[in-house]
């Protein structure tokens, strides 16, 4: 073989960066999120499926509708009345975002712009008024 | 028919693998056995194939030189062009692969009325290599997210530069767009230009075909049937930590990209994608010429054989010759 000193370091190299994922973890096991579920409501505005896949896309619809058309009426679903909005629709139940949001956000590196604008739930106040 | 074949491939591919993904025995295989397969012949396919070609010895000097060489003190040399030295050659090596420096001088041969030849620069191909590859290397870095936890701090970071315009939600990343828009051109540059698509062949097509197909399967994942980005990384990140599982309610779609990235790593080593790895070895990059300075020996000459002047040859054979009418030097 010729050139030993660079093929065989090249090698090593290219070979560790293909490997790069395995050798950051460290061969641990990845714990699978688990967002908090909001006390006493059982159903969202959509089926789980839905909501787990394509929230953000009804989260943008909401805001087309109600910032740019506004159309604020509430919606409607088994019986229950949703207000249209992140800050009192979403997080009147979803009480945290930490422990909700940011659980599968972070998880799988999801950085929404929603906090550049609206006011995330006071941790603490949240809490203790969803008791 | 040299596009055609190609087509079917991958057509036949994302049928076999949507079908596949609906069933929960075949996804184990399309989603755990076949990627580690996959990446196992990628790895040892790659190493073989460079190690293949550092076992061939390459005796001369053989650098493509497009610039005045070092000579005379008071000539001025071409320092990328005609490399002289380790230095210069390390200079002319990171321009070619961060740049693609040879694509730059690509021409384009036309006939006009006259008939007239005419020369001219062709920068296109250039400009969507480089938009072509630099995207997909931005795409890799950024899929790191899936295979890492915690997740390396330099993938927000691209995550969030690529989503600048905030388009759409999920946001829509530039390099998604200059991808496929790169591909798309690499690809009708072969089926439009007449001189290009007579030297293209089912392996030219293939892999660009195979490509545009991962990025479209790729986009379909995010914008169209939308797969639950969680459930997603539970299995790539086990695949990574080497203690795979499958959760459930994965759409088909997920396993037709897995399925296309995993016959591109097969693919790979035996293709000329493998110019990965080769650029680095290209001699006619990667070795300066110093030909005239140093005396270069070919390593497996016979030490026996000595050097033979024709001095020497005439001296041995002067009467053969001079019976023969040919002429000599010495009488």
């Amino acid at each position: 073989m010729y050139n030993k000193g660079t093929i065989i370091p090249g090698l090593i190299i290219f070979v560790g960066l293909m490997l790069f994922a395995v050798l950051w973890d460290g061969g641990g096991k990845v714990e699978a999120p688990k967002p908090e579920k909001p006390v006493g409501y059982k159903e969202c505005v959509k089926p789980l499926q839905y909501m787990k896949e394509s929230h953000m896309e009804l989260l943008n619809v909401w805001r087309d509708e109600v910032l740019r058309e506004g159309k604020r009426e509430p919606i409607e679903v088994g019986g229950v009345m949703y207000e249209k909005s992140l800050q009192n629709g979403c997080m009147h139940c979803h009480t945290s975002k930490k422990k909700f949001c940011d659980t599968c956000h972070e998880y799988a590196s999801v950085y929404p712009y929603c906090w550049d604008c609206h006011v995330a739930p006071q941790e603490d106040v949240a809490l203790k008024e969803a008791r | 028919m040299r596009v055609l074949y190609p087509f079917i491939a991958v057509l036949a591919l994302i049928v076999v693998a949507f079908l596949g993904g609906k069933v929960t025995g075949l996804q184990y295989l399309l989603g755990v056995v076949l990627p580690y397969l996959a990446f196992g012949v990628f790895i040892v396919g790659f190493v073989s194939r460079v190690l293949n070609w550092a076992k061939s010895p390459v005796p001369f000097r053989i650098p493509t030189t497009c610039g005045q060489e070092k000579s005379l003190p008071w000539i001025k040399p071409d320092r990328l062009d005609c490399p002289s030295n380790k230095l210069e050659v390390l200079g002319r090596m990171i321009l070619e692969i961060f740049l693609f420096r040879s694509l730059f001088r690509n021409t384009k041969a036309e006939i006009h009325d006259g008939p007239k030849l005419v020369y001219g620069s062709s920068k296109y191909l250039w400009l969507f290599a480089l938009l072509f590859h630099y995207s997909f290397l931005v795409i890799v870095l950024r899929h790191l997210r899936l295979f890492t936890a915690p997740i390396p701090f330099f993938v927000p970071l691209i995550e969030f530069a690529d989503g600048m315009l905030q388009i759409g939600a999920p946001r829509l990343y530039l390099t998604d767009s200059i991808f496929l828009a790169a591909i798309a051109f690499l690809f009708l540059r072969r089926l439009i230009s007449r001189l290009v698509r007579y030297i293209s062949l089912p392996a030219d097509y293939f892999p660009l075909i195979l490509i545009f197909a991962i990025g479209v399967t790729g986009l379909l994942m995010r914008y169209v049937y939308r797969v639950d980005i969680a459930a997603v990384k539970q299995l790539t990140a086990g695949l990574a930590a080497f203690s795979p599982t499958l959760p459930a309610g994965i759409h088909s779609i997920f396993f037709v990209h897995v399925t296309l990235v995993c016959t591109l790593m097969v693919y790979f080593p035996f293709s000329k994608l493998m110019h990965m790895g080769g650029v680095f070895l290209s001699p006619t990059r990667n070795m300066s010429n110093n030909n005239r300075a140093v005396r270069h020996i070919n390593p497996w000459n016979d030490p026996a054989i000595k050097p033979h002047s024709y001095a020497a040859y005439e001296d041995e054979f002067r009467e053969f010759m001079k019976d023969a009418g040919i002429p000599v030097e010495k009488e």
